[in-house]
C-alpha cells in the first residue's frame, strides 16, 4: 500500500510542473499586463514596476527563477497587494475556503446521501419521484441564483441569518455551506440512489433479508458499504470542486477565502497570484484524488487485492 | 422515519428562527457604540498613500491621513488641517505653511515641517515608483529630480525652516495648489516607521501592516483582515480628536454591487460605497426608501473615445454627425435613470464658475446632413464599426441605447463588442477599437484636469488626435491664475473640442450612494470626498 502511495506521489510531480508551465504561458498570452490601469502609468514608472517584479527579464529567466522560488516555498509577492506575499495571502484564506468547503461536503453528504438511499428504499414510488426531482432542480439552480434567494428569504425578509460575513456568528456559516453543497447534494442523491438500487438487488441482500435481519440492518449494515462506492469516487473531484468553485459562493456572502482571489487575480492579470492559486489548487485537486483512490481500495475487497499483489 | 424528519425540520426552523429574533443588526449597534460600517468597494491594494491609486483607497486614507490642508465636505472650501495657517507670496509662487504645535502622529511623535520633505522625497526618487509623482510637477525642480536630470533634493523647491515652518515653491503660480495638497500623494508618512521596515525608495513594505502602521488622522488603524474587513479607532493623538464624534470606521471590502446592496438592506453596512447602484435598485430605493437614497452630481464625464487613425473616423464630418445623432436627455432619463446631466461639452460644469458653451446638439438633419457629405448618404457605404466596452451591465444598457440610436437617425450599423477589463484597456492603449467607452474622474476641482487629458502626449488619450493650437492653451494655463483669463481659455479648448471631436461625451456621472439616515455630517458633494471627522450616528426616531 506505501509502494501504491509513493508511486502515486511521484507521479505528480510532473503533473505539477506542467500546471505550472501551462499557467506561466497562458496568463503571459492573455492580453492586458498587471499595471494597466484606466489612469496610464508614466513610462518610467512603469519601467520601474517591471524592474521591480523581474517583468523586465526575458519570459525564459522569469521562469526559471520562479521555479527556483517555488522550490524554496516561495511564491513570490503579489502584484496587486504588494505588503503581502502570495503565501501569506494563501495561508490566511486557505483555511476559510477549507472550512467552507468541509461544511458544504458535510451538507452535500448528510443530505444527498439520505435523500438517495430514501428514493432507493421504494424505487419508482412518489418518494422516489420527489427527491429526485428536488435533486435536479438543485443540479440545475446556479449557486448564483441560489445564493441570492437563500439571503433574501432567510437573510432579508426572514431575518434569521446573517446574509454576509464569516466568522462573525456562529449563524453565518449556514446559508454559505448551504448553497455551496447544493448542487453537490443533489448529484450525490443520484449517486447513492443508483448504487443503492443496484446493491439492493444483489444476492447477498436477498440472503441477509432471507435470515431476517431488520430492515435498517439490511440497508445500513449491508447495503450502504457497496451502494455508496460510486458515491466515494465522486467524493474526491467534489471535494476539489468545493474549494475551487467556491468564489462565486465567497463573493455572494463576502467570505474571506481563497476562491475571490483565485478570481480576482485572473482578472487583476496578478501573475504570482495567479500561479500560486492555481498550484495550490491543483495540489488539493491531486491529494484529493489520491485519498478518494485510497479509500476506494480500502473499500474493495478486489481493488485491495490488485494493489497488494503489484 | 418520516415523523422523524418533520420533528427535525421544525427544530432547524425554530432554532434559525431564534438566532434572529430581537437581535439588533450591526448597523443598529453601530449607533449605539458610534461604529460607521461602510461597504467599500474592492479590497484596498495599499495603505501607503504615496502608493496607492484606486477609490477605495482613497476612502479608508480619509480616516487614517491629514494633509496640510483639508476640504469642507460641504462646499469643498480650503480648511486647515496639519497646518494652522499659511501664506502664499506675492507672486503666487511660494508658500509658507505653520504646522500646529499639537499635530501629532498616532505613536504620539510630534509632526515636524522635515518629514514633509523627507516623504516628498521618498515620493518623487524614480525607484519608488510612485503613481501620483506627475502631480508634484508643480512645484520647483520636481520634475527633474524625478526624471533623474538632477539627483541633488536640495534644489527641490520644499524646505524645512525650522520644525513648524515648510515653504514650498512653485515653478509657476498654481490655482489649485491647496486642493493638491487635500491629495493623499502629498500627505506626510511617518519617517522612522518606514526606515523601520525597509529603505525610503523601498515600495513593497510591511509598515502598512495594523501592527506596525503610523498615521496622523482622526483614525488608527487596527486590524486589516485580508477581504473580510478594515478597522479604524479613534486616534488620542489626533489634534482634533476631541471633536471626532465616531469611536471607530469598519471598511468592508464588498465588490459585487448586488451583494453590497444586500448588505445595507440587512443593516450590515450604513454607507454603500459604489458611485453606481444597479439601475434597477435605484428605482425600487426611490420608491420604497428615499430617505437612505443620496444621488449627487460627481465632477466626471462619460464619454466615448473616436479611434481618429483610421477610416471612418478620421472624419471629422463623421464624429460629429454621430455626437449630433445621440439623445443625451433620453439616455439620462430613460436609461441611467440616477441623477446624471446630459453632456454636451466633455469638460463638465466646473463648480469653481466655468460654465462650458454648448455648440451643438441632438439634431438629427443636420447630422445626416453631415454624414451625408462625407459620403455616407442614410448611411449608406458606411463600414460597420464596433463600439467598444469593459464588461459591465450598465455600459451595455447605455451602448445598446446608443446602437439603437444610431441605426434609426443616421442608418450605421453598429457591433457592441464588451471586454473583460485589462483587455479592453489594452485595446484602447494599442488603439485596436472604433470607438470606446471611457470615464474621467476629476483630482482637483479645476477644468484643466479635463482639458489636459486629451493633451497630444497624454498617456489617457486614446485617440490618436493631437492639436498643437489645443496644447499651447494647455502650456498657457499652467502660466495663467487670473480666473477670468482661466476661464477664456478652458471655452478656446472646449470648442477646439467641440469643432473637431476627437471624444464624444454622453453625461456627466453622478454619485450613487446608500447612506442610512441615522448618518449624520455626510455630505453629499461633487468630488465624492466624505471625511469622518464630522460623522456620527443617531437613530432616527
Amino acid at each position: 500500500m506505501l509502494s501504491y502511495i509513493v508511486k502515486r506521489v511521484l507521479a505528480a510531480i510532473p503533473v505539477l510542473f506542467l500546471v505550472v508551465l501551462i499557467t506561466f504561458i497562458l496568463v503571459r498570452i492573455a492580453p492586458g499586463g498587471p499595471f494597466d490601469e484606466e489612469r496610464s502609468v508614466p513610462p518610467q514608472v512603469l519601467e520601474n514596476l517591471n524592474k521591480r517584479y523581474n517583468l523586465d527579464l526575458p519570459v525564459h529567466e522569469q521562469f526559471f527563477s520562479y521555479v527556483g522560488n517555488l522550490l524554496q516555498g516561495d511564491f513570490g509577492p503579489s502584484f496587486k497587494y504588494p505588503n503581502r506575499s502570495v503565501t501569506e495571502i494563501i495561508s490566511t484564506g486557505a483555511p476559510v475556503t477549507i472550512e467552507l468547503g468541509l461544511y458544504a461536503l458535510i451538507f452535500a453528504m448528510i443530505l444527498g446521501c439520505s435523500a438517495g438511499v430514501f428514493a432507493a428504499l421504494r424505487p419508482n414510488s412518489w418518494r422516489d419521484y420527489s427527491a429526485m426531482s428536488t435533486a435536479m432542480i438543485g443540479i440545475c439552480v446556479p449557486s448564483f441564483v441560489l445564493g441570492p434567494l437563500l439571503v433574501l428569504i432567510f437573510g432579508i425578509y426572514l431575518g434569521w441569518l446573517p446574509v454576509s460575513g464569516w466568522g462573525y456568528s456562529p449563524g453565518d456559516k449556514i446559508l454559505p455551506a448551504l448553497t455551496l453543497g447544493a448542487a453537490y447534494a443533489a448529484y450525490l442523491a443520484r449517486l447513492s440512489r443508483g448504487g443503492m438500487l443496484e446493491v439492493l438487488n444483489q444476492d447477498y441482500i436477498r440472503t441477509a433479508r432471507a435470515k431476517g435481519l431488520p430492515e435498517w440492518q439490511v440497508v445500513i449494515k449491508h447495503g450502504l458499504r457497496g451502494g455508496l462506492t460510486p458515491v466515494i469516487a465522486f467524493l474526491g473531484p467534489a471535494a476539489a470542486g468545493l474549494l475551487s468553485g467556491s468564489f462565486v459562493v465567497e463573493t455572494i456572502y463576502q467570505i474571506p477565502g481563497i476562491g475571490r482571489f483565485f478570481l480576482q487575480a485572473a482578472f487583476n492579470r496578478d501573475y504570482t497570484m495567479i500561479l500560486g492559486t492555481t498550484i495550490f489548487f491543483a495540489f488539493l485537486i491531486i491529494l484529493f484524488n489520491l485519498i478518494t483512490d485510497i479509500l476506494l481500495v480500502w473499500l474493495n475487497p478486489k481493488l485491495r487485492s490488485e494493489v497488494f499483489n503489484q | 422515519m418520516q415523523k422523524l424528519i418533520c420533528a427535525g425540520l421544525a427544530l432547524l426552523m425554530l432554532m434559525l428562527s431564534a438566532c434572529s429574533s430581537d437581535k439588533l443588526t450591526p448597523a443598529e449597534q453601530g449607533i449605539n457604540t458610534q461604529t460607521l460600517l461602510i461597504a467599500n468597494g474592492d479590497e484596498p491594494r495599499e495603505l501607503d498613500p504615496q502608493l496607492s491609486t484606486g477609490s477605495p483607497e482613497h476612502s479608508i486614507h480619509l480616516a487614517l491621513y491629514e494633509g496640510l490642508v483639508s476640504k469642507n465636505s460641504k462646499d469643498l472650501s480650503i480648511e486647515p488641517a496639519v497646518a494652522e495657517s499659511w501664506e502664499i507670496s506675492d507672486d503666487g509662487r511660494i508658500y509658507t505653511f505653520r504646522i500646529r504645535d499639537n499635530a501629532r502622529w498616532s505613536n504620539g511623535d510630534a509632526i515636524k515641517a522635515s518629514d514633509y520633505v523627507w516623504s516628498w522625497k521618498r515620493s518623487l526618487l524614480p525607484k519608488f515608483g510612485s503613481e501620483w509623482a506627475y502631480l508634484k510637477y508643480y512645484v520647483k525642480g520636481a520634475e527633474a529630480f524625478h526624471k533623474q536630470k538632477n539627483n541633488n533634493f536640495d534644489e527641490v523647491g520644499i524646505k524645512a525652516v525650522d520644525d513648524k515652518t515648510l515653504v514650498i515653491t512653485l515653478n509657476e503660480p498654481c490655482n489649485f495648489f491647496l486642493q493638491l495638497l487635500d491629495h493623499y500623494s502629498f500627505f506626510a508618512v511617518h519617517p522612522a516607521t518606514i526606515l523601520k521596515h525597509g529603505d525610503i525608495d523601498q515600495a513593497i513594505s510591511k509598515w502598512t501592516l495594523p501592527e506596525n502602521w503610523v498615521g496622523n488622522g482622526p483614525f488608527s488603524l487596527k486590524k486589516w483582515a485580508i477581504n473580510d474587513v478594515i478597522v479604524t479607532e479613534k486616534n488620542p493623538h489626533y489634534w482634533n480628536a476631541d471633536n471626532v464624534k465616531l469611536n471607530a470606521v469598519h471598511f468592508y471590502p464588498i465588490t459585487d454591487k448586488q451583494a453590497e446592496e444586500r448588505a445595507f438592506r440587512s443593516g450590515k453596512v450604513h454607507v454603500t460605497y459604489t458611485p453606481q447602484l444597479a439601475i434597477e435598485k435605484i428605482a425600487w430605493y426611490r420608491e420604497n426608501q428615499p430617505e437612505a437614497l443620496r444621488i449627487d452630481p460627481v465632477y466626471a464625464s462619460y464619454y466615448y473615445e473616436f479611434n481618429l487613425t483610421k477610416a471612418p473616423f478620421n472624419d471629422v464630418r463623421v464624429r460629429k454627425a454621430f455626437a449630433m445623432a445621440i439623445d443625451r436627455k433620453l439616455i439620462v432619463e430613460r436609461v441611467t435613470k440616477g441623477g446624471e446631466t446630459a453632456a454636451w461639452s466633455f469638460i463638465p460644469t466646473d463648480p469653481g464658475g466655468y460654465q462650458p458653451k454648448q455648440y451643438y446638439n441632438y439634431d438629427i438633419k443636420q447630422a445626416r446632413a453631415l454624414m451625408a457629405e462625407a459620403g455616407y448618404p442614410d448611411g449608406k457605404g458606411f463600414p460597420p464599426v464596433e463600439l467598444l466596452y469593459n464588461t459591465n451591465d450598465n455600459h451595455r444598457k447605455v451602448a445598446l441605447a446608443i446602437q439603437q440610436m444610431l441605426n434609426t437617425n443616421l442608418g450605421v450599423q453598429v457591433q457592441l463588442l464588451n471586454q473583460e477589463w485589462k483587455v479592453y484597456l489594452n485595446s484602447r492603449k494599442n488603439l485596436e477599437h472604433d470607438i470606446g467607452r471611457a470615464g474621467w474622474i476629476a483630482d482637483y476641482l479645476d477644468a484643466s484636469n479635463f482639458i489636459e487629458i486629451l493633451a497630444s502626449d497624454s498617456g489617457q488619450n486614446h485617440t490618436g488626435w493631437k492639436s498643437d493650437i489645443y496644447d499651447s492653451i494647455i502650456a498657457e494655463l499652467k502660466k495663467t491664475t487670473d480666473s477670468q483669463q482661466r476661464f477664456k481659455l478652458f471655452e478656446q479648448a472646449n470648442k477646439i473640442l467641440a469643432d473637431e471631436m476627437p471624444v464624444l461625451p454622453v453625461y456627466n456621472y453622478s454619485d450613487v450612494n446608500l447612506v442610512s439616515p441615522a448618518v449624520h455630517g455626510w455630505h453629499g458633494n461633487v468630488m465624492h470626498y466624505h471625511p469622518y471627522n464630522n460623522v456620527y450616528l443617531e437613530a432616527t426616531p
